[in-house]
């Protein structure tokens, strides 16, 4: 069984054309692996229906605006895949 | 269709929030000087505007699963097909489902029904914003009532 890592990495290259290989639990999604809001609006998409989930983009980033929480908290994969975690616990709960 | 304000839903059919389904029709108009030139001797309805119809097919449904609180913008077009050309004067019946609600977005599959034939069909992606600004909740708001938004679609704000 796949780690929520795994999961969210091979999302990653087929639905942006990245080298699986290059996509490691420290990029950052916007800022080392060049992903736009567009592009993760398809990532998004196959990660709710992965996880059966509803990433909370607009609550995530409202929190980045307000400088509630940093990029880092929700973009970089190690994070994102524990914020995933954490979702998936609570749908469960 | 009112391609000149590019409106191109003449009214909405059927519409099952339950069922996350829509159906509106677009009939072409016989005249309009995009047939002059798309194409001279030829006219055909722009495959671009089959894709228009069912983005706006696909706002209505969103705009009603969220209440008229929020707008749906088109972000992205998918697996696109245009399986027969469309002429003047031809009554469209245009489909949508709500593949999935996300944070901020939501995705469709859509097509075009022709005399029983499915003629078109996509995926779409929209962006799922507050209205920018009153004046255009308002306009969507008579569009709405033009079109036969159902009435007993709660509509809240």
């Amino acid at each position: 069984m796949s780690s929520t890592f795994d999961t969210i990495a091979n999302i990653i290259a087929e639905t942006c054309d990245i080298p699986r290989d290059s996509i490691k639990p420290e990029s950052h999604a916007i800022n080392d692996l060049g992903i736009d809001s567009l592009d993760f609006l398809d990532i998004a998409f196959a990660i709710d229906k992965a996880f059966g989930i509803k990433l909370p983009l607009e609550q995530w980033t409202q929190e980045v605006n307000d400088g509630k929480a940093t990029t880092d908290q929700y973009f970089v994969l190690k994070n994102l895949s524990a914020r995933i975690d954490e979702l998936v616990a609570a749908k469960g709960a | 269709m009112r391609l000149e304000y590019f409106q191109l839903i003449d009214r909405i059919v059927d519409l099952k929030l339950a069922e996350r389904k829509i159906t509106t029709e677009a009939t072409v108009p016989t005249t309009n000087t995009i047939f002059e030139g798309h194409f001279p001797g030829f006219p055909l309805m722009p495959g671009v505007l089959l894709i228009e119809a069912m983005a706006q097919t696909s706002g209505w449904l969103v705009v009603a699963a969220n209440r008229f609180e929020r707008m749906a913008f088109l972000a992205a077009v998918k697996d696109a097909k245009f399986r027969m050309f469309v002429r003047p004067g031809q009554k469209l019946s245009v489909k949508a489902t709500l593949a999935h609600e996300g944070s901020g977005y939501a995705v469709t599959t859509a097509s075009i029904v022709l005399d029983g034939k499915n003629i078109c069909d996509a995926t779409l992606t929209l962006r799922v914003l507050d209205f920018p600004n009153g004046e255009m909740k308002q306009q969507m708001r008579e569009t709405a009532t033009r079109v036969g938004f159902p009435s007993e679609v709660p509509v809240n704000g």
